[in-house]
């Protein structure tokens, strides 16, 4: 299985404060790798910099560097909002858009210069099936999408995200603000979409990284302490701060 | 404690009477202009008063058609909302959403500093400037007129306008704008497809806000507009707006002119009521 995202010495600063500190990791393609760590470790700041949203904040300063299927994504050449195309992203709080589900979906594709309308309808279609929320919106596709349920809006999200097609899907906290059905719904559809895309989430949530992941990176104050095999990272952590976080002892 | 629940109540009394005096004052002036608008209405005819297309309270015959003054007063108002809104609404969204801070605030203080303009120091500034300027530009035997009007106009409602679409823009949530970036959006793309349709009724509010102001200026449209009793055929005619009807003859008039001009102030005071109904539910909309 080879790398699509691989990571050499990045550091990142808000201002004077760094908040990750020489981070190394190889993400490897159509698999999950989960992030944990207690807050204000890192691990969202790093997940964002994966499709450079962090760039939006003022007094960020990147250093190191970080390839997306072998480019670097902050040289000159490559299109910010290309990049982001490829590689989705999936919030904390679910944002669906205030239209309808159909236009928050159809948003990205639009956006990219598609305006067939028949095109369009295969594409909201496929993107609803593959975020598993088709039957739920089927018959509902002109309502506003703010009237779902929040675990709906989490799955339009979804849908919303692989409309444009990525091949990266990253997911920030993506349960965090769901009831715990709604999110075993999600960690199911996360299980079945790695079929089709590298998914790279984070979570606060150990019991979660277990269940969905193939790989997990765990951060601790900026640094990236470890990084394995999820099986291996929860049955035989090699460094003791693991150890002592998965087994409860802090955070 | 008895003492105290007495004094909580004295002062929930004061706060309830000067409360009322504010609905008080509303409610005197409609009522009064109800009753003084009346009866010139009932003398001339509603038709012949609304629709009559010539004003002459000073004639022999006097004639009290106030077709020209409604009809200056929108089109005026249409004319400073066509100029005014895109200038308005393109400085809200740069202001809000791309402007550096900097630049914001020192933007955002003009911006105030333009509310705060006496409207006779428009007016004035018109006389000197726009109206010579127009006829030159335009070369017409008299630059005082609906133009120079409408064009004062937009300039005075800019601020209502910029300052409620940068607020309706700012309250729109981060969460729909990082989505659309996410999704490979430009920046532009995102502040036009999402923050601005968010942000709708907000604008829209801004828009009527803006209408409100126009119509009902008086001081600096009297000074550039030429004040004279004509249909607004061209944008080169002198006219004369509903309030500057009611502001012009007033002083030296009586008899049936007089209630006229109180049915004109009347007719003025429905076309604010509607515009204030208009915002109060595009407020509402976008509170919802």
């Amino acid at each position: 299985m080879s790398n699509i995202i691989s990571v050499k010495d990045m550091s990142l600063w808000y201002g004077d404060h760094q908040a990750l500190k020489n981070v190394n990791i190889e993400i490897p393609e159509k698999s999950i790798t989960a992030f944990i760590g207690p807050s204000g470790c890192g691990k969202s700041t790093f997940l964002k910099t994966l499709n450079r949203m962090n760039d939006l904040i003022p007094g960020v300063k990147i250093t190191g560097d970080i390839r997306y299927e072998g480019t670097d994504i902050f040289s000159k050449e490559v299109d910010v909002n290309n990049l982001r195309k490829e590689i989705g992203m999936v919030f904390q709080k679910p944002n669906p858009f205030p239209m309808s589900i159909y236009d928050n979906i159809a948003y990205g594709p639009r956006t990219h210069g598609i305006t067939n309308k028949v095109e369009l309808d295969e594409i909201v279609e496929r993107a609803l099936r593959d975020a598993a929320i088709w039957d739920e919106t089927k018959d509902r596709l002109k309502k506003n999408a703010l009237g779902m349920s929040g675990g709906q809006q989490q799955r339009l999200c979804i849908a919303r995200a692989l409309a444009v097609q990525p091949n990266i899907l990253l997911m920030d906290e993506p349960t965090s603000a769901l009831d715990p059905i709604s999110t075993s719904r999600i960690e199911e559809l996360v299980v079945e979409l790695k079929e089709k895309y590298t998914i790279v989430m984070v979570t606060h949530n150990m019991q979660q990284a277990v269940r969905v992941s193939d790989y997990t990176a765990f951060f601790l104050l900026g640094e990236l302490v470890e990084f394995d095999k999820t099986d291996d990272i929860f049955s035989q952590p090699r460094d003791k701060r693991t150890e002592d976080y998965i087994t409860g002892r802090f955070g | 404690m008895k003492k105290s629940q007495l004094m909580e109540k004295l002062i929930h009394g004061i706060f309830l009477v000067l409360g009322l005096i504010t609905v008080g004052c509303v409610l005197l002036i409609t009522v009064y202009l109800v009753i003084s608008g009346i009866p010139a209405i009932r003398e001339i005819g509603l038709v012949d008063f609304l629709f009559g297309k010539e004003w002459a309270s000073t004639a022999s015959e006097p004639k009290y058609g106030i077709l020209p003054f409604i009809l200056t007063s929108v089109y005026g108002t249409a004319g400073a909302i066509l100029i005014g809104v895109p200038i308005g609404f393109m400085t809200a969204v740069y202001l809000s959403k791309l402007a550096s801070p900097k630049v914001k605030s020192v933007m955002q203080s003009a911006v105030s500093l333009l509310a705060g303009i006496p409207s006779v120091v428009y007016g004035l500034v018109g006389m000197l400037v726009l109206v010579p300027g127009i006829r030159k530009i335009f070369d017409v035997p008299d630059g005082a007129s609906l133009l120079a009007a409408i064009i004062v106009l937009a300039i005075m409602i800019l601020p209502s306008i910029i300052k409620m679409s940068i607020t309706a823009l700012d309250a729109v949530p981060k969460e729909y704008e990082d989505a659309s970036l996410a999704l490979g959006a430009t920046p532009i793309e995102t502040y036009f497809k999402v923050s601005v349709p968010a942000a709708k009724s907000g604008i829209a509010a801004a828009v009527v806000l803006g209408v409100g102001r126009a119509i009902g200026e008086a001081m600096a449209v009297m000074m550039v507009a030429g004040n004279v009793p004509n249909m607004p055929d061209s944008l080169f005619q002198s006219v004369r707006f509903l309030t500057t009807a009611v502001s012009s003859e007033m002083a030296y008039s009586s008899g049936l002119q007089r209630q006229a001009l109180f049915s004109i102030a009347l007719v003025l005071f429905l076309f604010i009521m509607l515009t204030g109904a208009t915002l109060n539910f595009f407020l509402k909309r976008e509170k919802e």
